[in-house]
């Protein structure tokens, strides 16, 4: 964004006082993100910068709490990423089937009631996480589904349903009808037809509300604290109680391995948008 | 065309209208079956159990059931005088089935609410009446306890005859009906909740506030630099979207720790003592800086999506027409950007007003908002009713917003990323 060479002299500074205005709130959102990693490196126990780390002094890091982490006594990580992998990943099998079954209803125009459909649909977005736990929670109790993987399963599928249906309905709504309509007349039954035609063409959007639906269960912590005993407690729950209790560096550890994860998911989001937008012929 | 044409019949002599209507019908179903699995599972799992948090909030059957004779009794008592004697054999015969089935305890607590002191004057009934005789047990109970005698007693049982309570929604704005039945506010240094309340809104309002002064500029730059920069930029709003919120809400509670960076940076330019550091977390502050960082991007992607729409042209043109920046900005972009200002915020105020995580973590006491109070109803008193009242009221005021942004926006139209 090079300015022209006529530009006033004042104009040039209110220009140069906005780049450092939006410079400021980059830093202010990507910056904490990053004082995560040298910490967790950390050879001490505190949770400051210590003078070696300052000198960059290699004593002064350590691979220790990355070692507490997995090898540690009484650690409760490995059942908490396992528990966390498994609900996870169902989850979001169940978002993906019903979301897209929902979009694709959805986005039909024979539709009825469509749009208190869809505010319905996408209600567990709206509605605070407090209120959805409570609700959840007194259903799960009531029909004995509490403290049960089963159980938060159902839940993380309620909640990550809207983000499948969301992601769904807008891959969809550039979707051009006559190609089914054109499969059809040549003889293909409708599930053929969504197999072959439908299907890979809104597989960017599906994934892609997947992983919303997956983030989502994976980083979901206020309905799993209502809903888990001492068997299925997940990554976030641990943290919880990690970050309550007492912050400790083995903490700083499993959040390194989180953000490498969400810069491995970003990456993917990114790469099946664009292609998502090749395929239906976006150009901007 | 004459008006009295034949109509157009299709292939198997059927008029078209008629299949076409057929056609339609069909496709219509259809398409309900394909949303009807999830719609149902969301009933079932989601709408239901919140309808019935309702019915959980202003459920009082319990004390109801506990004495279904003295209520029986006490529907003829006008509640002026002393009840007659029938009210008072119903109660002790309830009574006594109460404290046999070791169930008393719940009863003492419950009219313990109502008045205070009943508890003592029930556990003394407790213990005297199982010497009771036959026949006349006005004389035989109000020889157990002089209060008894005193009429506000029985009202107070009294009061609890309905099956259904609106008390616990009173209690959540402070509020109670006396021993009048008239509804007063509690004595003023008992206004809790009215305090989380205006906090509450008050913590939603400024950080929605301040993620729009910080989104806007960001956003204008995102949508006006060159694609290749602008992605790179993207990534930025786009990390911490993704990034784990305890993992942020960690990194805050590092930064603003009394030994963390942001208080070394004070220290260092000079802002203030190294012995006098100030406290950042654990309080109001805290909560305002990491609920804004977090709910940041929830502002930049509804408000870049629409200043992506939005033709550099229209800029152009208003300056060539003798606009100075200022008043080209004030004109023609910023009225642009109002349907992506109005998304965002209500985002964000949404997002904010429920908010649980963060504000328990760094938030302390001065900086807990009304989801922690709901959170601490439903785990430490197990006050369910109470929680869920509490529950029912923030959900109203969302879906209130939520409605608003339906009008303004649409559902459809939330775009993620």
């Amino acid at each position: 964004m090079a300015l022209p060479k006529y530009t006033e002299p004042h104009y040039r500074i209110w220009h140069y006082f906005y780049l450092f205005i939006c410079g400021c709130v980059f830093f202010f959102l990507i910056a904490p993100l990053f004082v995560i990693f040298p910490l967790s490196f950390n050879a001490e126990e505190f949770l400051v910068f210590t003078d070696g780390m300052k000198r960059l002094d290699p004593d002064a890091f350590s691979m220790r709490w990355y070692k507490d982490m997995v090898y540690g006594t009484k650690n409760p990580w490995g059942l908490a990423a396992k528990n966390s992998f498994i609900i996870a990943i169902f989850a979001t099998i169940g978002s993906i089937i019903l979301g897209t079954l929902a979009a694709l209803g959805l986005s039909s125009r024979h539709m009825p009631y469509k749009g208190l459909i869809m505010a319905t649909l996408i209600s567990p977005m709206i509605v605070p996480l407090i209120i959805s736990g409570v609700a959840i929670f007194f259903f799960m109790a009531k029909v004995g589904l509490a403290a049960t993987h089963l159980g938060i399963i159902l839940a993380h599928i309620i909640l990550g349903t809207p983000f499948v249906v969301i992601t769904v309905t807008a891959t969809l709504s550039g979707f051009d009808h006559s190609i089914t309509r054109a499969a059809s007349s040549l003889g293909s039954n409708p599930f053929n037809t969504f197999m072959k035609i439908t299907l890979p063409l809104i597989l960017p959007g599906v994934i892609s509300g997947g992983l919303f639906a997956f983030v989502t269960s994976f980083d979901e912590v206020v309905v799993v604290l209502f809903l888990a005993g001492l068997d299925n407690t997940t990554i976030p729950v641990q943290m919880w109680t990690g970050l309550r209790e007492q912050l400790s560096p083995t903490i700083l550890a499993v959040a390194t391995c989180l953000i490498v994860l969400s810069i491995l998911i970003l990456l993917t989001a990114e790469l099946l948008r664009r292609r998502s937008e090749r395929l239906r012929g976006i150009n901007r | 065309m004459s008006s009295d044409t034949q109509k157009i019949l299709s292939t198997d002599g059927i008029p078209l209208e008629e299949s076409l209507k057929k056609a339609e019908k069909k496709n219509k179903i259809k398409a309900f079956l394909l949303v009807t699995p999830l719609l149902l599972f969301l009933i079932i799992t989601y709408i239901i159990p919140i309808a019935d948090m309702f019915s959980r909030s202003i459920d009082d059957k319990m004390v109801t059931n506990m004495l279904p004779k003295t209520y029986k009794a006490m529907e003829q008592w006008d509640g002026k005088e002393l009840p007659p004697e029938e009210v008072f054999e119903a109660f002790y015969l309830d009574y006594k089935i109460l404290v046999k089935n070791k169930t008393a305890g719940r009863l003492q607590t419950q009219l313990n609410y109502e008045k205070n002191g009943f508890k003592s004057v029930l556990k003394k009934l407790a213990r005297k009446q199982k010497k009771f005789e036959e026949g006349n047990y006005k004389e035989q109970i109000m020889k157990v306890h002089k209060r008894w005698r005193n009429v506000d007693y029985w009202r107070a049982i009294k009061r609890r005859a309905p099956a259904y309570t609106y008390s616990k929604y009173l209690k959540g704005v402070d509020m109670y009906s006396n021993e009048e039945g008239k509804i007063v506010q509690v004595s003023e240094d008992r206004r809790i909740h009215r305090i989380l309340w205006s906090r509450t809104l008050e913590v939603a309002f400024f950080v929605t506030l301040f993620c729009f002064l910080m989104a806007y500029p960001i956003a204008h730059l995102l949508a006006t630099l060159p694609m290749k920069y602008s992605n790179l930029l993207m990534i930025c709003v786009l990390l911490p979207f993704w990034t784990s919120l305890l993992v942020r809400t960690a990194s805050w509670m590092i930064l603003l720790q009394q030994q963390g960076l942001v208080n070394d940076f004070f220290v260092w330019i000079g802002l203030v003592g190294d012995d006098n550091r100030p406290e950042m977390m654990y309080n109001k502050t805290g909560t305002y800086v990491a609920m804004t960082q977090i709910l940041l991007p929830f502002m930049v992607l509804p408000l870049y999506s629409v200043m992506k729409t939005i033709s550099p042209s229209l800029m152009r043109a208003g300056k060539s027409l003798g606009a100075t920046p200022g008043v080209a900005f004030f004109k023609i972009y910023f009225p642009l950007t109002i349907p992506g200002i109005g998304a965002g915020c209500l985002l964000v105020f949404i997002l904010a007003i429920g908010y649980y995580i963060t504000p328990a973590l760094v938030g302390g006491a001065s900086g807990t908002l009304i989801s922690n109070q709901i959170a601490y109803h439903m785990k430490s008193t197990l006050d369910w009713s109470f929680a869920s009242a509490m529950g029912l009221m923030l959900l109203t005021g969302v879906l209130v917003i939520y409605w608003i942004y339906n009008k303004l926006v649409g559902v459809d139209n939330i775009k993620l990323g």
